[in-house]
């Protein structure tokens, strides 16, 4: 079971049918007890972080418990930016803090926000990414973005490089929108569904 | 590097599409999910749904149309005509939209494009907006076309961005329907004037068109109907065009 957070930060029925269509029907937990049973967990997002302050302490402390019993974690875009230490955005608040480091606005010296497709390039061995191809592009839609941290298996560049998919042992996250990057983004949720199914 | 946009915009009414489009190997022409399907195949980066006419049974048909499309092509969808309230936005973003494209609505209560952001995030607020050149200005016009504001486009998408709109869909009136090639003049003027992505419309013929308005034009994305529908790899020999004459594009199809 893969419970998706419904925060109130936007819309979750692209994030569904993209699940869907790569063999996984979500679950949305209405309370944090009932990440009990997940396998794997979604933290989606679109708009300000300060929806992320929607992410209690108790919604904390419940998916830090997951992750402890191996459970497999997945940010989606402002899911991504959650899993850092904080973003300027909103300074007030802080993030689930899994991985260290920060998100900041792009410069503007391009165009903020970041719109459109644009590539990947993979600097690591990723799971997440197994069987894409280096350069595929995908989906952005954002104006702040992580910084490049050691657990940045991809990376893309608006103005400056960004990384634009994280992963560690058990925590994995996208900038972009994998369920609106096409094929290969489906692959990329497909990957995160059987990574789920295994308890390593 | 962000890869410019093409946009393949389809009008549909009453759940059919309302151009001919002679694709073959296409069963239904007027399917509008079969169409949707083929330009996903051709490596389009986004779709635009318009219901041109927006009435309740066309509206009705839409929600199916978009359900349909959305459930199989995983590209952004954005949907345009008659949306005029928070009720109709969230009617077309619950059926899979990622974007809804308001226009008139907007230009009668801007106070729309604020609350819509509020609800579902910039991203997912595209203000659409139709424009004539008259004396040196761009006046923008409502109701499809058929009724003058006080309004001008630059100030008007100005506007729309501090409201809080994600993108800005541009149509020339002048050019719209001609093949005559986008108005790069006002594209241009838009897209200088904001930081949010403007998308061209109205006008494309050839692909130089295309390649005149990511240029002189600095448009961040173009959409058109017909033109995608000369032949039936249109998308995939105009980004293979715009390819070689250094535009960024995505090529693979995905």
């Amino acid at each position: 079971m893969i419970a998706l957070i419904d925060y109130g930060a936007g819309n979750l029925t692209s994030v569904r049918k993209g699940f869907s269509a790569a063999g996984a029907e979500l679950y949305t937990p209405r309370l944090p007890v009932d990440l009990a049973g997940a396998d794997g967990i979604i933290v989606p997002g679109v708009g300000h972080f300060s929806a992320t302050a929607a992410l209690d302490s108790e919604w904390r402390m419940a998916i830090g418990d997951a992750l402890e019993r191996g459970v497999k974690l997945f940010g989606i875009c402002l899911g991504l930016q959650w899993l850092f230490e904080g973003s300027d955005e909103d300074e007030e608040i802080s993030g689930l803090g899994v991985i260290a480091g920060r998100c900041r606005r792009l410069p503007p010296t391009l165009k903020v926000p970041h719109v459109g497709w644009n590539s990947l390039e993979i600097r690591g061995p990723s799971r997440l990414l197994a069987g894409v191809e280096p350069g595929t592009q995908a989906y952005f839609t954002h104006s702040y973005a992580a910084d490049i941290t050691p657990e940045a298996v991809a990376v893309t560049t608006h103005a400056i490089p960004f990384a634009s998919v994280v992963e560690t042992d058990r925590v994995f996250g996208v900038q972009f929108h994998p369920e609106k990057s096409g094929t290969a983004g489906v692959r990329m949720l497909r990957n995160f569904v059987t990574l789920c199914s295994r308890n390593d | 590097m962000l890869s410019k946009r093409l946009i393949a915009c389809l009008d549909v009414r009453n759940g059919c599409v309302v151009k001919g489009v002679q694709f073959e190997g296409l069963r239904n022409a007027g399917d509008p999910a079969a169409l949707a399907r083929r330009y996903n195949v051709e490596g389009i980066d986004e779709l635009v749904i318009l219901d041109v006419t927006a009435t309740l049974e066309s509206r009705q048909a839409l929600a199916e149309t978009i359900r349909a499309v959305s459930r199989e092509l995983f590209i952004p969808l954005a949907v345009g005509g008659g949306i005029r309230s928070l009720d109709d936005a969230e009617a077309a973003i619950d059926a899979g939209a990622d974007k809804v494209s308001i226009n008139s609505a907007a230009l009668g209560y801007p106070e729309l494009i604020t609350r819509l952001a509020a609800r579902y995030g910039s991203q997912a607020i595209v203000v659409a907006i139709d424009a004539k050149r008259a004396d040196g200005r761009f006046d923008v016009y409502s109701r499809s076309g058929s009724t003058v504001t006080a309004r001008q486009a630059v100030e008007w998408a100005r506007e729309a961005e501090s409201r809080g709109a994600g993108e800005i869909l541009l149509t020339s009136i002048d050019r719209d329907g001609t093949r005559e090639g986008f108005d790069c003049e006002l594209n241009a003027a838009v897209s200088s004037a904001v930081s949010i992505p403007v998308i061209a419309s109205g006008g494309a013929g050839t692909f130089q068109h295309f390649l005149d308005v990511f240029t002189a034009g600095k448009a961040d994305a173009a959409l058109a109907a017909s033109v995608f529908h000369y032949s039936e790899h249109a998308v995939s020999e105009l980004k293979q065009f715009l390819a070689s004459s250094d535009i960024p594009v995505r090529l693979q199809n995905t």
